[in-house]
Order: structure tokens, then C-alpha cells, then sequence
């Protein structure tokens, strides 16, 4: 894995989430309560809501359109609810957020 | 020969790898101890109970001039060593050399010192030796001598401890929204605060600080939000950083720390290094069990043994004498991870245990300790724990006990506590009716008058009926906020005012919340609850609003947004709609709409764009409309006496004096107004959430009126002759819906349970209440009253509203 410095982690409100814009769409950075960070595809499934902007709770994000919750962790849909979100490796390293760059650059295309 | 082991750092991982190498090969070496403290080795952990007066100084020591002298040991304390000379094998230090076959080096860490004016003013110290303890117990001495600690981590909050005990006053800063966020949660983190608030130790969160001040000396301390503390003497505590500098002169291998292998040897086979200076496997140490591991390493290699450094888990504890907290493993919850939380609010206890699959990976305790050890056995061990799940949090004693009570949050309430607001009505008093033989709501009612006026109290008094008289009495089943809780939004509301909870970490806590971080139900009207009781000491929390609030524009189904300009009661003019012209063509907007609330909404505007359209809005006296809040949306009006020949009274002035007064305001659904000059009704007054209109004599007051979902009519609150008691009822009933009602009730619903005639009660018949009603919405008004726009229409918000990164180019190459 390459490892990509996109920011630092205060640059990210706790329970918050941020955007990295790729050549295949913008990828959604969220930062949670206990500082940890996660990164999925910013659409979702129902009907392209941007999950950046939804609520964080724990290690979930409720999306902003139709109320949707999907795991941070392995980016299912939660509940009734069915669907997933592509996630893709993401850490913290010395207060920067470190995201794996192939899959990033090179997308789900490659 | 015995071969020469020099050892750089008299410390605590040193001292341990000493002890093992002797016990095992006690002539095999011959030993040079170098210390740049003026002090052999001592138990640096316990400088904390000496600060605080506990210990003394030679109670700590670990080891002394007899043991240097019965095991050779050649001691050159207070001498830094300031060079490795890797060829010829010799250290050097400010007082001569000393040649080695093995080196070792445990040099620990260095204090971080945050280089603001004034940190290298006389009575700034750090918290890492003897020589510091000591400066802070000589400045104690000082009677009424003032303290700043910045730093609330497990140093910092022992330092201000110690000093406490010491007579000083002492202010605490921390950077962060909690006090040892690394260690704790917030749960635990606001009861550790609370404590020692009760201590009479001040801290301050979310303190950044600028200055320290003074001429010769520091005097107090400056934050970057204009508090200024005094203080005789600031301790910093923020951080540590592993002592590096000789190793990195030497051009050994540096991470952030000096890295080392397994075996604890550097990139130069004969020198090793231990303790807090060294970055093993990426990881840095800064407590002391990992570092007993090393040493115990380092000896083996030493001896030419072969042993392996493998970091286990560390468990934390605060050394203040009365403050019980416990953490340890990872206390993150997550998918595929359980959590399960007990509460005791009356005892300020708060545990909480994280499971994955059937193995328990971490806790978090305060207040009740007693288990910790336990716990964190299982989380070392990797201990099968699905037969005991069920009872796991009660600890290893627990057997066959009852659980959580689910009245607890009622049950602790003191006697004092007020639960019905309206005729203030304790708890005390309704127990005695109780007592007396009221069996039921309606006897309570009868008797107390509790929960006989607007009502929104009758959840408590139930459960005070209910834990007073057992199974006696039937709850009736209420509906819960949302799974993170029991309580229904109206018990929530009053008990956030009867037991002045005033963050959501508090609330989270004393009212026994299940989860650690609420949910997208409870976090947004915890939130409108909060901020509306307690204006001035709540921070309004932008991540439990909805994203509309968050970013001040309504989201559109592609993810672009709308922006809707504030026109004061649908009035504009020419250089308004010129500067709206201009930001439509300047932003490409897709879309410019006249919206049914009289005023212009541009649709599709990107996120990144926002700031920027705001910014060029404002500069031609445009602000939020606020078409996107649970708050005051638009005051429509028609054009009244200055044109219409059916006039009576000036319509639109009234309606622009209200949208004046009540824009920016936090209400629990959206409020609509509107003003009509005439029955006729232009402005349609009689469906909006408070509508007047004007007559001849005066001027007609309805409220609780709707056009969306339901289609209400207004009810008449009253008639009134001046404008100016219009304008006092419709602040007070907004005031009244604010305090009272359930978030997303409209007013129409919150009126439909509470009754007209209560809130004529209330804000028509009762001057003294609508008068106090009225001053405490303009309190809140003084803090919230803020157009969001030219809050954002700054460098800072134009960065955070656009991406974080950005590879489309990258890839492109
Ligand atoms: C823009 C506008 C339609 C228009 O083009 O005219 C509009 C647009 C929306 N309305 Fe409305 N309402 C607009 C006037 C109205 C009116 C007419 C009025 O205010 O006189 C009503 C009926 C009156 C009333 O509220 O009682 C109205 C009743 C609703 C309702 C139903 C509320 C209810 O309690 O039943 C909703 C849903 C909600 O708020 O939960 C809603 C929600 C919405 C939302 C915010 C939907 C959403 O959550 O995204 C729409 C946002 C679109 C956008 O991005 O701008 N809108 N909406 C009007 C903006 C007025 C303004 O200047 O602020
Ligand atoms: C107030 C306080 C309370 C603490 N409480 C706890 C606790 O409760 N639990 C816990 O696990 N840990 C605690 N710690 C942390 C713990 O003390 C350290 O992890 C531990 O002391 C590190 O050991 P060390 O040998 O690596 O470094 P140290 O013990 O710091 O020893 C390093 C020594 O090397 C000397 N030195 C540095 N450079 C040179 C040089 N060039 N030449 C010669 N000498 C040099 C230094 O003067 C120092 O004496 C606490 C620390 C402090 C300061
Ligand atoms: S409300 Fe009456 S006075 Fe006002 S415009 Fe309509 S008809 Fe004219
Ligand atoms: S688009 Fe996400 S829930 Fe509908």
C-alpha cells in the first residue's frame, strides 16, 4: 500500500467528514468522536445523497437526504435498509490522515 | 577483561535493565552511569504524590549511593553526555569521555514547550524532574499564589492536583473539548471535570493559549479568546517528545524516536537504547510497563540471550487521590463491536466495555474502579467472555444481582428538584402527597397541581409516582427521544432544567444515555435543547445539527445547494436585485425562483461556492434567510397603509419590525409570520404560525396556523390596540415555544397539547411572565442573533467548505 498525506486530522471536525475530489468522484473523509478516521465513496446508493454531509454517530453515518445508516467501518447500510458503499483503507499517523493511494487515484476503474 | 557497558540516562528503564544484567551476570561488566540530572535513578512516577506533599523525595529514590558502590557502578551524575563518537567508541560528555563495548542509551523524553511570547519568561516550568517538582512546591509557598496548568492530560491534571493541595489557585487549560481526551471519552472526561471543579480546581476547555505575560516574570496567562488568567507560575504539561539529539548527531537510525529492532539494538550493533527515547515497530512508549518489557530485552541481548520486545496493552490511571478513573484498550465503538454502558448519575459512575465478537477489547470506568484489573486481564488475556456477557459490566463479583433501574434518573432527583415548572412544584411535594395517599396522575394533580397546567411534566411526575410507589403504579408507555434512551423529549426538557445538565456530555450522562454519542434522532434536539435553555454557557454543536443547518443553505437532491437572501418583509430594492443578478450570472446559477415566501432563492449553488456567494451578497446588505433553519423563516406582509386603499395599519413596518426582532433565532419546528393591513387577508396571516391582523382598532393575534402538511387555522391569542403590545406577545409566545415544546412540533401541535388557554395564561393575563419571557429571548437573541453568512465569509470557512484534497489533476498527468 502508498500511503498519501491528505491533511491533517484537525483539519476535520470531530464527528464530521471532509471531501478528497478523484477523477472517479469525491471520496468522503470522516473523522469520528474517538479521532479516528474513515474514508468511503461521498454517494449513496439510494439515490447519490453526499453521506460528507451527514450526521456521525459512533462508527456510523446517517445520510442527509433519506435518513440511510451506513458503518464507517465496512460502509453496509444498516437496519432495514439494504446497500453498500465502497470504503477504502485510511489511518492516522503523527495528527495527518494517511489514505492508501491506489485506490484512491486509480479508483474502482482500475 | 570485564567488558565496558556505558549507559546514557540514569531513568526508569535504565535503572530496571541495571537490576536484571546484575541479578544475572553480576561481574561480568564494568559500568558507567551517566545522568544529566544531578541525581541517580528514582521512581519518577511518584513525583506526583511528592508534589502534593504525599511522599518525600527519598522515598522515591529506586536506587541509592549503596547500591552504585556494592556493584562498582561508576556514577557520573549531573553530566550530559553531548557526543557519540561511533568509531573510536567513546561518548563525550560537557566533562570528559568515557570509552564503551556496548552502549546504552536511555535519555526518555524531552517536555514539549509551546513557543508563545512569553514562555521563556522566570516562572514558566514543565513537569518532567525533580528539579521541576521542587520549583513548584518554593512558588506553593507563596500564600495566595495563583496557578496556570495548560495541559489536561494525566500530567497536567496531576500537577494542578498536587498544587491544589498546596494552597494554590489553579486554573487548568486544555486545547481540546474534553480533559484527557486520549484516555478517556467524553462521558468520563465531563465527570472527571466536574470533579474536580468540585476540588476547586478551574478548567477551562478549549483553550487556546497566545501569551503568557509579564515584565521579569510571568504573571498570567493569555487565551487566544481574550481570557486572561493570573498566574505566579505556569506549569506547561502538553506533550512529550523522545530525546533524540545525541542519537541523531551520531546518524544513527531516527523515526520519531531512536528505532530500534526486537532486541532493542539500534542500526549500530553496539549500542541499544530502552525506554521513552525509542520507536519500536512505528510505536512510541510513555508509560512505564512497556518499558519494564524493553529492559528486561535489553539484559537478555546484553547477556547474549535471545528475547524478543513485544508490546502488550497498557492500562491508565490518574494519580489524584480521590479521583477514581480507569482506561484501557481500545474504547472506540464501531461496527461488528458491542457497547454496553451502566450508569449510576446519583454515585457519578460511568463504565463502559467494548466487545468484539466474544472477546472483550476495552474499558473505559469512573467513579468505580474497583474492577479495572480484572477487566483489563480479560482484554490481555483475549478471554472468551460469551458466557458472562449478560452480566460482564457488573464485574467479577456480580452474581445473580438486579440490574440497571430504568427510573434511576428520577429516582436520584433531591427533594428540592423542581418538576412541574408552571406551578413550581417539587419533588419533595408530591412524594408527600404520595405519602398522604395520591395514588394517581390525577390525584397528584388535584392535590399539588403538578402536571395541571401545560402538562409537559407528566412523564416525570409518572416516574416519581412509579419509583415512589413500585408496582403499585402502572406507567403508562410512553414513546422514548430515540433507542438511546427511556425518556421521552418532554422529561428530557425538564430535566435538563432540574438538574441544570448544560453540555451534551453531561446529559448523555446524569440522564443515563445508552449509547456514547447519541444517535441522528436525540443529537439534533439535545441540541436545540440545550442551546435554548442555556444560552450563554452552551456551545451550539454544528455536527449534531442536520446538514442544511450546518451549512446555511437547503441541500438539493444532486448535493448543490439554495440560497435564499433575508428580504425584511418582502421588502427589496433596485441594488438588492442587482447584486442578486449579479451573483446568479457570477455563479452560473441554474435556477433564480420567486419563492412563496416572498422572497429570491438562487438553486444550485456548489458547495465550495457558498462562502464566496454569501461574501458578495453581504457587501450589498444581503443576509441569511434562513430558508433552510428550525428558526424564524419569513414575516410576510402586504403592502398596507402606504398604498392600499383598505389599509388600516402599517402592515408592512409591523411585519419588518418583527422579522428585525426574531431572525436568527432557534426554534423547535420553523415559524412563519405574516401581517395583513385588512381582513381581507392579502398576506394570508390566518395559516401561519402566528398571524396578525390589523383592524382599525388594533390588531388581531393568532398563533398555531399551518399550510403544509395539516392545514390550520390560527386561533385568536388576542387583540391588542398598539403595535408595541403586538410585537411583546409575539416575542413572548415564540419565547414559549421555544421552552416548552418537543423538537419538530409546529406550534399548531405543541398548541394542540398544551392548550390555548394555557398559553393565554401564561403570556396574555400574566405581564411579569411575558415580560420575563421577553428578556430572556432577547438574552438569547444577544448570542444567536448572528448572520451565519458573514460568519463564513472568511479564509478559514472558504477553506473549510471546499475539498480537502484534490487528485482530479494528479490523475490526469
Ligand atoms: C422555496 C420554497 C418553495 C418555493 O419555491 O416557493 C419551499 C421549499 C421547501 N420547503 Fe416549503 N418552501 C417554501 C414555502 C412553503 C410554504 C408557503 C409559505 O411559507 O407561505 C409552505 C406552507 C406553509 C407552512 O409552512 O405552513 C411550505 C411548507 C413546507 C413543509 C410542510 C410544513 C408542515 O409543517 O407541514 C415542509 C416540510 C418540513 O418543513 O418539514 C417544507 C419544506 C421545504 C423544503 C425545505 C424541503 C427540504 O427539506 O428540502 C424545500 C427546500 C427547497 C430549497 O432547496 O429551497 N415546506 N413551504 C418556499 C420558501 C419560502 C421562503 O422564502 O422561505
Ligand atoms: C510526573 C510524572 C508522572 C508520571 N506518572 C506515570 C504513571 O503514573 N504511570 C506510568 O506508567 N508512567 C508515568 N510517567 C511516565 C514515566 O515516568 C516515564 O515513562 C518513564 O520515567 C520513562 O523512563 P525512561 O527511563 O525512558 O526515561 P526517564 O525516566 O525520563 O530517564 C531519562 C534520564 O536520562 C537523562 N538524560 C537525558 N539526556 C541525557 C544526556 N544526554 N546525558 C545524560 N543523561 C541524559 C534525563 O535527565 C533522565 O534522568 C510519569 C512521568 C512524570 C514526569
Ligand atoms: S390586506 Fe387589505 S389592505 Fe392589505 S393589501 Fe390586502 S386588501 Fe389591501
Ligand atoms: S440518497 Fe441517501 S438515503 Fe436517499
Amino acid at each position: 500500500m502508498t500511503w498519501l498525506d491528505i491533511g491533517a486530522l484537525d483539519d476535520i471536525p470531530q464527528r464530521g467528514a471532509r471531501v478528497v475530489k478523484t477523477v472517479q468522484g469525491c471520496v468522503a473523509v470522516f473523522r469520528t468522536g474517538d479521532d479516528r478516521v474513515f474514508a468511503m465513496d461521498d454517494r449513496c446508493p439510494h439515490r447519490g445523497g453526499p453521506l460528507s454531509e451527514g450526521i456521525v454517530h459512533g462508527h456510523a453515518v446517517t445520510c442527509p437526504l433519506h435518513n440511510w445508516v451506513f458503518s464507517l467501518e465496512t460502509g453496509m447500510a444498516q437496519g432495514a435498509d439494504e446497500g453498500a458503499v465502497a470504503t477504502y483503507p485510511a489511518r492516522v499517523e503523527g495528527g495527518r490522515i494517511l489514505i492508501d493511494a491506489a485506490r484512491l487515484i486509480r479508483g474502482r476503474a482500475a | 577483561m570485564r567488558k565496558k557497558l556505558v549507559v546514557i540516562g540514569a531513568g526508569m528503564a535504565s535503572g530496571r535493565v541495571l537490576e536484571h544484567v546484575l541479578a544475572q551476570d553480576p561481574d561480568g561488566w564494568d559500568i558507567t552511569l551517566f545522568n544529566a540530572e544531578p541525581r541517580g535513578n528514582y521512581n519518577r512516577i511518584m513525583l506526583s504524590p511528592v508534589l502534593s506533599g504525599e511522599k518525600t523525595y527519598d522515598e522515591i529514590v529506586t536506587h541509592d549511593d549503596d547500591f552504585y558502590r556494592q556493584h562498582d557502578i561508576t556514577c557520573r551524575f549531573g553530566e550530559s553526555v553531548v557526543r557519540i563518537d561511533r568509531a573510536n567508541k567513546v561518548v563525550l560528555s560537557n566533562d570528559g569521555g568515557a570509552p564503551y563495548d556496548k552502549l546504552l542509551i536511555a535519555t526518555g523524553s524531552a517536555p514539549f514547550i509551546i513557543p508563545v511570547p512569553g514562555h521563556d519568561l522566570p516562572g514558566v516550568i514543565t513537569y518532567r524532574d525533580m528539579d521541576d517538582t521542587q520549583a513548584m512546591i518554593d512558588a506553593s509557598h507563596r500564600p495566595g499564589g495563583t496557578a496556570v496548568v495548560i495541559g489536561g492530560g494525566l500530567l497536567g491534571l496531576e500537577a494542578a492536583a498536587g498544587l491544589t493541595a498546596r494552597g494554590m489557585a489553579v486554573t487548568v487549560i486544555h486545547l481540546m473539548g474534553h480533559l484527557m481526551e486520549r484516555q478517556l471519552d467524553p462521558a468520563a472526561g465531563y465527570l472527571l471535570q466536574k470533579d474536580l471543579g468540585a476540588r476547586g480546581l478551574t478548567v477551562h476547555c478549549k483553550g487556546a493559549t497566545k501569551a503568557i505575560l509579564g515584565k521579569d516574570r510571568a504573571e498570567a496567562v493569555l487565551l487566544e479568546d481574550g481570557t486572561v488568567y493570573p498566574a505566579d507560575l505556569v506549569c506547561m504539561a502538553v506533550g512529550i517528545r523522545p530525546e533524540t539529539r545525541i542519537a541523531t548527531d551520531a546518524a544513527l537510525e531516527i523515526g520519531r524516536g531512536i528505532t530500534v529492532d526486537d532486541h532493542m539494538v539500534t542500526s549500530d550493533p553496539d549500542i541499544l537504547a530502552v525506554g521513552e527515547c525509542v520507536e519500536h515497530d512505528g510505536q512510541l512508549f510513555g508509560l512505564v510497563a512497556p518499558l519494564y518489557d524493553q529492559a528486561r530485552v535489553v539484559a537478555a541481548t546484553l547477556l547474549g540471550q535471545d528475547a524478543a520486545f513485544r508490546p502488550v496493552q497498557t492500562a491508565t490511571k490518574l494519580k489524584v487521590t480521590g479521583v477514581d478513573l480507569f482506561s484501557a484498550g481500545d474504547f472506540a465503538d464501531g461496527e461488528g463491536r458491542e457497547d454496553i454502558v451502566f450508569r449510576d448519575p446519583a454515585r457519578g459512575v460511568y463504565k463502559r466495555l467494548v466487545i468484539e465478537g466474544d472477546r472483550l477489547i476495552g474499558a473505559v470506568m469512573y467513579g468505580d474502579t474497583a474492577d479495572g484489573s480484572w477487566f483489563f486481564g480479560l482484554i490481555k488475556d483475549g478471554t472468551d467472555i460469551a458466557a458472562m456477557r449478560d452480566t460482564l459490566i457488573f464485574g467479577p463479583a456480580w452474581q445473580g444481582g438486579t440490574g440497571a433501574d430504568p427510573l434511576a434518573a428520577v429516582a436520584a432527583l433531591p427533594p428540592e428538584a423542581e418538576i412541574c415548572g408552571c406551578n413550581g412544584i417539587c419533588k419533595g411535594t408530591i412524594t408527600a402527597a404520595i405519602e398522604g395517599g395520591a395514588a394517581s396522575l390525577a390525584d397528584i394533580r388535584a392535590q399539588t397541581k403538578a402536571s395541571a397546567s401545560c402538562g409537559t411534566c407528566t412523564g416525570l411526575v409518572e416516574q416519581v409516582l412509579a419509583s415512589t410507589l413500585g408496582d403499585a403504579f402502572q406507567m403508562p408507555a410512553a414513546q422514548p427521544v430515540c433507542a438511546c434512551t427511556d425518556l421521552t423529549h418532554e422529561d428530557v426538557r425538564r430535566l435538563i432544567k432540574a438538574r441544570a445538565l448544560k453540555s451534551m456530555a453531561a446529559l448523555m450522562q446524569e440522564l443515563g444515555w445508552k449509547t456514547s454519542c447519541g444517535c441522528h434522532h436525540c443529537r439534533p434536539a439535545l441540541n436545540f435543547y440545550l442551546l435554548a435553555d442555556w444560552p450563554l454557557d452552551y456551545t451550539d454543536d454544528a455536527q449534531s445539527r442536520f446538514v442544511n443547518e450546518r451549512n446555511h443553505a437547503n441541500i438539493q437532491k444532486d448535493g448543490t445547494y439554495s440560497v435564499v437572501p433575508r428580504m425584511w418583509g418582502g421588502m427589496t430594492n433596485p441594488a438588492e436585485l442587482r447584486a442578486i443578478a449579479d451573483a446568479a450570472d457570477k455563479y452560473a446559477i441554474p435556477a433564480v425562483k420567486v419563492t412563496g415566501g416572498q422572497r429570491i432563492d438562487l438553486l444550485g449553488v456548489r458547495k465550495a461556492d457558498l462562502p464566496h456567494i454569501w461574501a458578495d451578497l453581504n457587501k450589498a446588505g444581503l443576509v441569511s434567510g434562513h430558508a433552510y433553519s428550525k428558526g424564524l423563516r419569513t414575516v410576510k406582509t402586504c403592502v398596507g397603509t402606504d398604498f392600499c386603499r383598505f389599509g388600516t395599519q402599517d402592515s408592512t413596518g409591523l411585519g419588518i419590525k418583527l422579522e428585525k426582532r426574531l431572525w436568527g433565532s432557534w426554534t423547535p419546528h420553523k415559524v412563519k409570520l405574516a401581517v395583513s393591513g385588512c381582513p381581507r387577508n392579502c398576506a394570508e396571516s390566518t395559516c401561519k404560525d402566528i398571524g396578525i391582523i390589523c383592524v382599525d382598532s388594533g390588531y388581531e393575534v393568532g398563533v398555531g396556523g399551518a399550510a403544509g402538511m395539516d392545514l390550520k387555522e390560527t386561533q385568536r391569542l388576542a387583540k391588542v390596540t398598539t403595535e408595541a403590545e403586538a410585537i411583546d406577545l409575539t416575542v413572548a409566545f415564540v419565547q414559549l415555544y421555544r421552552e416548552h415544546a418537543k423538537y419538530l412540533d409546529r406550534p399548531y401541535k405543541w398548541l394542540a397539547k398544551v392548550g390555548l388557554d394555557w398559553v393565554q395564561a401564561q403570556i396574555v393575563e400574566d405581564p411579569d411572565n411575558r415580560a420575563a419571557l421577553i428578556a430572556r429571548f432577547d438574552l438569547s437573541q444577544s448570542v444567536y442573533q448572528r448572520d451565519p453568512w458573514a460568519d463564513r465569509a472568511t479564509p478559514q470557512a472558504q477553506a473549510d467548505f471546499a475539498p480537502l484534497a484534490d487528485f482530479t489533476r494528479e490523475a490526469a498527468e
